[in-house]
């Protein structure tokens, strides 16, 4: 915790740090579930692997695609002009 | 039918397409109407140069050979496209801040701005990308000899090193042409990236179109093409573990480190929301590519005869069954993936190449030439021109060298290992405080050379550089030294031994060397801004003071900015200075954001040291370093202050309420006083004004009665004089306006004359007073005038309210340190608690007012009084009766005695 942040906030900014969590725990669940044909034992199955791995790829994209209507509003608009940047 | 010059030609119009788009919007965003030129999806369209002709031919090829590997090419980078929370928001927001013109750049301004740095990622990204240009060149010189290779008219293709040749001298001019325009390397190149959305738009829609044609026009449909696969060679493919594994990280990191992707996510991005946006849209990019991948793979390896090049499959299938408008497109797609991605890289290799390599040895070969005039401008443009010729140059050679054999998997996978030893320098750099320029440096080498040994310069063949022999047994002999079993470790699939070994060593040197060493200055200042650049939205101070000529530095900046930009710099900076003209003070704030220009144009090594030459002195002092770095506990600081500052204003606010309650308070007893002088001197007159209204009226008056009545109107008129008296006196008194006359006396003889003043008084009762003539004797500096009236009154309220059957008064006398105790005690009933307080205030009484005789003014004036003496009066409780002490100082003062 660095010092002058605040300990507790209100519900939008907790419901908005959290949503920075999902951001971030997104692409690990995203690799887990990538490395689980690692443990498929067996016989090849290739036409199986190719559904779940799409699966699990569009998923990812939708869980993506509704993270980042959220997290706009955190992020910095378009350029400013030039010299702006300055001070 | 398709023939060969038809194809040239359909090349050669989809070129001029391509030149007309870039400059069309090249002209749009010279005239400030961007618009959708920097609207997200271009964004994400350009993203998708990570989809190279490798992609578009040789996924298909991967995943006839390899079954469902090639999907992991893609999901590395969706998996750092779905966490951009992580690292790219990051990257783009350093990118942004400090205007960071290229991964080198980034690398080198990371870590103190370092020359070394930049030069050793430079050619490192060179040398890995040069395989994956040569990549390119080969599909699309295949792509050609596809076409060529059954013309009825036995035409072959010329040659397929010279069709490589053309297509190298065609992309570098189309490069230079566009890519090297603004000298600006963070200025958006938006005619090349407009160009390059259109080729995603295209390889997209060709790949589609290949897929959906396989799928419900060979095949009957998905159900079809799922039962296709299950007896397809490709259902025999096993999963490898570790090359899953190796695979998706190797993609991810090359996502981030590859120059090209680097300029395309980082340098060519104009706001941070459009990483938002391709956080989901590119990996769905992705996911599209990919979908007809192994479809057209399994319809190929079915279809075609056995010995067909499973890389071309894209082309060869449409052309099986006659399509040749699809087969036309789909080369068209294939060509649109090789001619974006060497157009991007030359253009990021290229700024890396000038700003890393040629400017420094300029700047170095020339001493003190900063300060120069001409035009440096008209040199980096040359350098970069020269450079994207070599560039291509470089992968020409290598396609013509490593004999074009390899699957086109294979050399890409080269290229990823060979960038990925960036990451750790990378990924430290942004989030490591600690990561210091010697383990960069260090595991840089490290890792690029293992990966030279292990996997670079194998894939030349055995024959060019290294042995057969050499492969087998190891340079002389060495066993443990064999390229592809370093250290003993066998077994290992050459790919993940390499990648394995390269990077692991690569961290270990790299954690080493930056605990070991200790970094200066600049490099702790530009640490701190990159992790924290969520925290630092404003840019530290580089330069501390320094004699720079504010002339020298615009000569400088001309030469590199160019005249007209350099000069309303200038203006700008002088006007913001209230200055007139176009040479601001060199205030250490303006030469930073001068530095950071100039660093847009020429990387920030680069122009750090052409600031140094002209600025000269220390670059960064320790107190920059604090304050940039203990930001926070200025922050802390300043909130203590404000807390000071308003504790102090409560207190005030307490003082003010506390006068506003004494003057509220003083007002009341102002009224009160009023009041009671008001009612003091009405009751005398009422009876002054009854009587004499007797006396004028009624005629028969007895002589009897006349006296009585003129006697009480001479007590009443005596009782207001000795009321206006009093008044008179406390008021005098009280104002300070009281002259003292201090004259020697002693206490016995006040006493003496007090208590004589007093036994004249009338009194019902007589009272005994007990005195201690021997304790009397004290000598006195004092107004003994004063002094005996304020024992008179003492004496008086005695003799008037001791209620005691046989009055008696004690006078006692006592000599203390400080002064002299004279306390007059009588043997009444004393005064109550509750009353003591009142006593010495104005108009009070604690009997009625016949008793009293008076106006209660004594004690108060007594209380004057000795305060003016410098002693007091006091009630003494617990005597017996009433008592009061008088405490007299026992010599003046000299300062109230010359009073």
């Amino acid at each position: 915790m660095r010092p002058g942040r605040p300990l507790f906030v209100a519900r939008t900014g907790y419901r908005r740090r959290r949503v920075m969590d999902a951001a971030r725990v997104l692409p690990i669940l995203g690799a887990f579930l990538f490395f689980l044909p690692l443990l498929w034992a067996g016989d090849s199955k290739t036409g199986m692997g190719v559904i779940y791995l799409f699966a699990v790829w569009a998923g990812l994209i939708l869980a993506a695609f509704g993270l980042s209507r959220f997290l706009r509003h955190d992020l910095d608009g378009p350029d400013p002009p030039r010299d702006e940047d300055a001070g | 039918m398709l023939t060969f010059n038809l194809l040239v030609v359909v090349c050669l119009l989809y070129v001029a397409l391509l030149f007309g788009v870039a400059f069309a919007a090249e002209k749009r965003a010279e005239q400030g109407r961007l618009g959708w030129l920097r609207s997200p999806l271009v964004y994400t369209l350009s993203l998708s140069i990570y989809c190279t002709a490798w992609t578009f031919y040789g996924a298909v090829g991967y995943a006839a050979r390899s079954g469902l590997e090639f999907v992991t090419i893609y999901l590395g980078p969706t998996l750092v496209m779905v966490g951009w929370w992580w690292v790219v928001r990051r990257l783009v927001r350093i990118g942004r801040s400090q205007r960071i013109t290229s991964i080198a750049d980034l690398i080198s301004s990371r870590y103190g701005k370092s020359s070394l740095l930049g030069v050793i990622v430079t050619l490192m990204a060179v040398v890995a990308s040069t395989p994956y240009i040569a990549l390119q060149l080969q599909s699309v010189t295949l792509s050609f000899a596809v076409f060529a290779s059954d013309l009825p008219e036995g035409r072959a293709v010329p040659d397929l090193n010279s069709t490589a040749l053309w297509v190298a001298a065609g992309l570098a001019l189309f490069t230079i042409l566009f890519g090297t325009r603004n000298l600006d390397a963070n200025e958006r190149h938006h005619g090349v990236v407009t160009a390059i959305a259109l080729e995603a738009v295209v390889k997209l829609f060709a790949l589609l179109a290949v897929g959906i044609f396989v799928v419900w026009g060979v095949a009957a449909g998905p159900s079809d093409i799922l039962s296709r696969i299950e007896v397809s060679p490709i259902a025999d493919w096993q999963l490898n573990g570790g090359r899953w594994a190796t695979l998706i990280f190797l993609s991810a990191a090359a996502f981030l480190c590859l120059p090209r992707m680097f300029q395309v996510l980082v340098v060519e991005n104009s706001d941070e929301r459009h990483v938002a946006t391709a956080s989901w849209a590119f990996p769905f990019y992705l996911l599209l590519m990919s979908l007809f991948v192994v479809p057209i793979a399994v319809v190929g390896l079915s279809e075609l005869p056995a010995g067909a090049n499973p890389d071309l499959f894209v082309l060869t299938v449409p052309l099986l069954f006659d399509r040749e408008g699809l087969a036309m497109l789909s080369f068209l797609g294939g060509f649109s993936s090789a001619t974006s991605m060497v157009i991007v890289a030359a253009i990021a290799l290229s700024t890396m190449v000038s700003n890393h390599i040629v400017m420094p040895i300029w700047l170095s070969a020339r001493s003190g030439g900063a300060s120069m005039s001409g035009d440096v401008r008209n040199l980096v443009l040359q350098s970069r021109r020269a450079s994207i010729a070599a560039v291509l140059g470089l992968g020409y050679f290598y396609y013509r060298f490593s004999g074009g054999g390899a699957a086109l998997a294979a050399i890409g996978l080269i290229s990823f290992t060979g960038v990925a030893q960036i990451l750790p320098a990378l990924l430290g750099g942004i989030f490591w405080r600690g990561a210091a320029r010697a383990g960069a440096v260090l595991g840089l080498i490290t890792g690029f050379v293992v990966w030279g040994y292990t996997m670079f310069l194998p894939s030349f063949g055995e024959s060019f550089v290294m042995s057969a022999a050499m492969l087998a047994e190891g340079p002389w002999g060495i066993g443990w030294l064999r390229p592809q079993a370093l250290f003993g470790v066998e077994g290992l699939d050459p790919l993940v031994h390499a990648v394995f070994w390269s990077m692991s060593l690569n961290v270990i040197v790299f954690v080493l060397g930056s605990l070991a060493s200790f970094p200066g200055p600049l490099e702790r200042l530009q640490s701190a801004q990159f992790v924290n650049v969520y925290d630092h939205s404003a840019s530290a101070r580089g330069w501390s003071g320094g004699a720079a000529e504010a002339e020298d530095l615009l000569v400088m900046a001309q030469r590199i900015i160019g005249a007209e930009e350099a000069q309303s710099l200038f203006q700008a900076e002088a006007k913001a200075q209230d200055k007139y003209g176009y040479l601001p003070d060199t205030t250490p704030d303006f030469i930073r954001r001068l530095e950071r220009e100039l660093a847009g144009s020429v990387g920030a090594a680069t122009a750090h040291a052409m600031m140094g030459q002209i600025v000269g002195g220390a670059s960064v002092s320790v107190q920059d370093l604090m304050a940039v770095a203990d930001e926070t506990a200025q922050m802390l600081e300043y909130s203590s202050q404000l807390e000071a500052k308003s504790s102090e204003l409560t207190r005030t606010a307490r003082q003010l309420r506390e006068a506003n309650e004494k003057l509220t308070e003083l007002s009341v007893q102002k009224d009160a006083f009023l009041s009671q002088i008001s009612h003091e001197l009405r009751t005398p007159m009422t009876s002054i004004r009854a009587f004499s209204e007797i006396l004028m009226e009624s005629g028969d008056i007895s002589q009897e009665e006349l006296t009585r009545y003129s006697s009480i109107i001479h007590d009443e008129a005596i009782r207001l004089t000795r009321l206006l008296d009093d008044l008179l006196d406390l008021s005098v008194l009280e104002n300070g306006q009281v002259s003292l006359n201090l004259q020697k006396s002693n206490l016995h003889d006040v006493l003496n004359r007090a208590i004589a003043a007093t036994s004249s008084m009338p009194a019902e009762r007589t009272l005994a007073i007990k005195r201690d003539a021997a304790g009397e004797n004290v000598p006195l500096i004092t107004d003994s005038d004063r002094l005996r009236q304020v024992f008179i009154n003492l004496i008086a309220n005695a003799r008037k309210y001791c209620d005691a059957e046989s009055p008696e008064l004690r006078i006692e006398v006592r000599r203390q340190s400080r002064g002299v105790h004279v306390d007059f005690i009588d043997n009444g009933s004393g005064i109550p608690m509750k009353s003591q307080n009142l006593i010495f205030e104005k108009f009070s009484r604690l009997t009625d007012q016949a008793a009293a005789g008076g106006a209660g003014l004594g004690l108060a004036i007594c209380r004057e009084i000795m305060t003016k003496l410098g002693g007091q009066v006091a009630y003494l409780p617990g005597q017996g009766g009433a008592a009061f002490r008088v405490t007299l100082p026992l010599t003046q003062s000299r300062a109230e005695a010359a009073e």
